[in-house]
């Protein structure tokens, strides 16, 4: 804890980084403690720009239409006037908001097993198998994550309606693929090359097949980074707006951030609280996801990014 | 980005008892098709058909029309219409300033986040959510903030008599970059501080021992040990954040949809409204050729620049 402070220069408010002054020797004990509240206060200022807007739609979200249009100040500040779910029952109820809600989670869910079984399978052969050019194909895995999203829209579109599938939510399965499967291909051929191969030599030795070996022997260690893989793909899933808004067409169609999106522009008046209710809905599981896994998520978006 | 992929282990097992060789590479091959499959299915294919299309007059709005061979008229367009030369300056000058302000708020909490205190995985979850959250909610979160009526930013600056109270954030062009700006940055700021902070933890401790014992002061040993021995960290959290603030889409439309005016369009906006507004697949399949071509030349930049000095 000592060692640290000397080195770790403070911070405020996530901002800009303020060294720790050198000199220690004279009033070691006094300094240490302003050090230690002036961090603790970073810490403060740093969770209040990260969570505070959340309460704010949070608040915003639990105004009826009449509250809302009067505006903060007077009798709403910084705490609604009243509390009522009435922007949440209007998103479900005239808004139609669970079926976007039940679209997304198909997509997502759909392009999470796909990313789980496709990136399984060649992870296992980039890891173990002995086929050549291995280096070129994730090469090439790795560079079609960075692929410009705009530029895949225009030939998909014209090839989704050539194909009949604009305004259908099972092609963006497909089209999500290049959001979750470099990452998880990644992560899993990483997480496969570290498993021992004795583990797999004695069930090849026994007469299992590859695959059995991979079924029975290789996955089950390897729970933890398809778990991994699992929640950041469906995070990237679960996010997407552009693609939705290209292919997409009608409103029983829609994903919920399509929805959500759409909700803002079809009134007059925006109203924020009914957006914000719908906003505060899509971001539950989320941050559920968040608070449950996020050693997962912190393990999965560093691993071997900074290796070799 | 070559470096890493250099790891231990691509070849394969030796054979072993009742499985050749040959048989195990075969079966890798097929195990690989999949991926390489569908990623060729939703980029090459794409970037082939974006190519062809550059060099046709392809226009939906006019079905009628040839598909004809135009040459490099929509090429020439991009530099005479002047809506792309505008949008790739607006573009580079957003990239360059959320980019280096991001990246200067994400050392500032990765420092934080490496120290051991009490609540330190508390904090890490706390600010992973603006991360993990849609870029639909962190666009439509900060337009509920900076709204006028139904906003925070207006009602403090009221509540502390302090000017630009009645500030319609979006409607003027540099209100509006400040609101994207602080919208992509509270989203994004968080993801470059998780890989630093990762870039921080494979710093041995005895290094700054050995300079603590040499006499160096925190911001010494900050500045010759920490920096240097982060770049790798860097260039990886640079090259994700510099190609997605060049490609930023979600957050100008749904915040200002490219206004006031045209004032924050983007290329990625530019390509969007050429396919699906105008339905100038020819045009467009000229912007997104130019998006991948500079998304390269700024990719392989910063690998040259950041790459380790040997």
């Amino acid at each position: 804890m000592a060692d640290a402070s000397v080195t770790k220069p403070l911070t405020t408010g996530g901002r800009a980084a303020v060294p720790a002054t050198g000199r220690w020797r004279g009033s070691r004990g006094r300094r240490r403690l302003l050090g230690q509240v002036l961090f603790y206060l970073g810490v403060v200022v740093v969770l209040l720009i990260a969570l505070f807007p959340f309460y704010w739609i949070l608040r915003t979200s639990l105004e009826n239409n009449a509250e809302f249009v009067q505006g903060v100040g007077g009798a709403n500040g910084f705490l609604p006037a009243h509390l009522t779910l009435s922007s949440y029952i209007d998103d479900f109820t005239q808004l139609h908001f669970l079926t976007p809600l039940l679209n997304s989670a198909i997509v997502a869910l759909g392009t999470t097993a796909v990313t789980i079984v496709v990136a399984s399978l060649a992870g296992y052969s980039l890891a173990r198998l002995p086929i050549r050019g291995g280096g070129a194909i994730l090469t090439f895995v790795l560079l079609a994550g960075f692929f410009p999203v705009l530029a895949m829209v225009g030939p998909l579109f014209l090839l989704y309606r050539d194909l009949g599938l604009l305004d259908n939510i099972y092609p963006l399965i497909i089209t999500y693929l290049v959001y979750t499967l470099p990452l998880s291909t990644w992560l899993l051929r990483n997480f496969f090359a570290q498993i021992p191969k004795e583990l797999e030599e004695a069930a090849l030795v026994d007469g299992a097949s590859r695959l059995q070996t991979l079924r029975k022997v290789v996955i089950p260690v390897s729970i933890p980074a398809v778990f991994t893989a699992g929640i950041l793909s469906f995070i990237l899933a679960w996010n997407d707006f552009a693609f939705a808004l290209s292919f997409l067409d009608s409103p029983s169609k829609f994903t919920a951030p399509l929805a959500i999106v759409v909700f803002g522009q079809s009134q007059f008046q925006t109203f924020y609280n009914r957006i914000d209710a719908a906003v505060v809905v899509i971001t539950i599981p989320i941050a559920i996801l968040v608070l449950i896994a996020q050693r997962r998520i912190v393990s999965g978006l560093t691993a071997g990014s900074l290796k070799g | 980005m070559a470096r890493r992929l250099r790891l231990p282990s691509l070849g394969g097992t030796p054979p072993s008892a009742g499985v050749s060789r040959k048989a195990d590479r075969r079966l890798g091959y097929a195990l690989v098709a999949p991926v390489v499959i569908l990623l060729l299915a939703v980029t090459g294919y794409p970037l082939a058909y974006n190519l062809w299309n550059s060099f046709h007059n392809v226009i939906l709005s006019n079905p009628g029309a040839p598909q004809n061979f135009v040459g490099l008229q929509n090429y020439q367009q991009l530099a005479t219409a002047s809506e792309f030369p505008a949008a790739l300056a607006r573009t580079l000058a957003f990239m360059l300033v959320s980019v280096v302000l991001e990246t200067i708020a994400a050392l500032g909490l990765a420092l934080m986040l490496h120290r051991a205190f009490r609540g330190r995985g508390f904090l890490r979850a706390a600010v992973l959510i603006p991360w993990a959250v849609p870029t639909v909610v962190s666009a439509l979160l900060w337009t509920t903030m900076f709204d006028p009526r139904s906003g925070f930013v207006d009602y403090v600056l009221g509540l502390l008599h302090l000017p630009g109270s009645n500030t319609t954030w979006l409607a003027g062009e540099w209100t509006a970059w400040t609101a994207v700006l602080v919208a992509d940055a509270w989203k994004n700021v968080p993801f470059i501080a998780i890989i630093l902070l990762a870039g921080l933890q494979l710093i041995p401790g005895d290094v700054y021992e050995a300079a603590r014992i040499d006499g160096a002061s925190a911001w010494q040993s900050f500045r010759r040990m920490t920096l240097p021995l982060l770049r790798p960290a860097l260039m990886v959290a640079l090259i994700f954040r510099t190609l997605q603030a060049f490609l930023v889409f979600d957050i100008i439309y749904i915040m200002t949809g490219g206004g006031p005016g045209s004032t924050t369009e983007t290329l990625s906006y530019l390509n969007w409204q050429a396919f699906l507004v105008s339905t100038n697949f020819g045009y467009g399949g000229a912007i997104s050729i130019s998006l991948v071509v500079i998304s390269l030349i700024i990719a392989g930049g910063i690998v040259l620049v950041m790459r380790p000095k040997t």
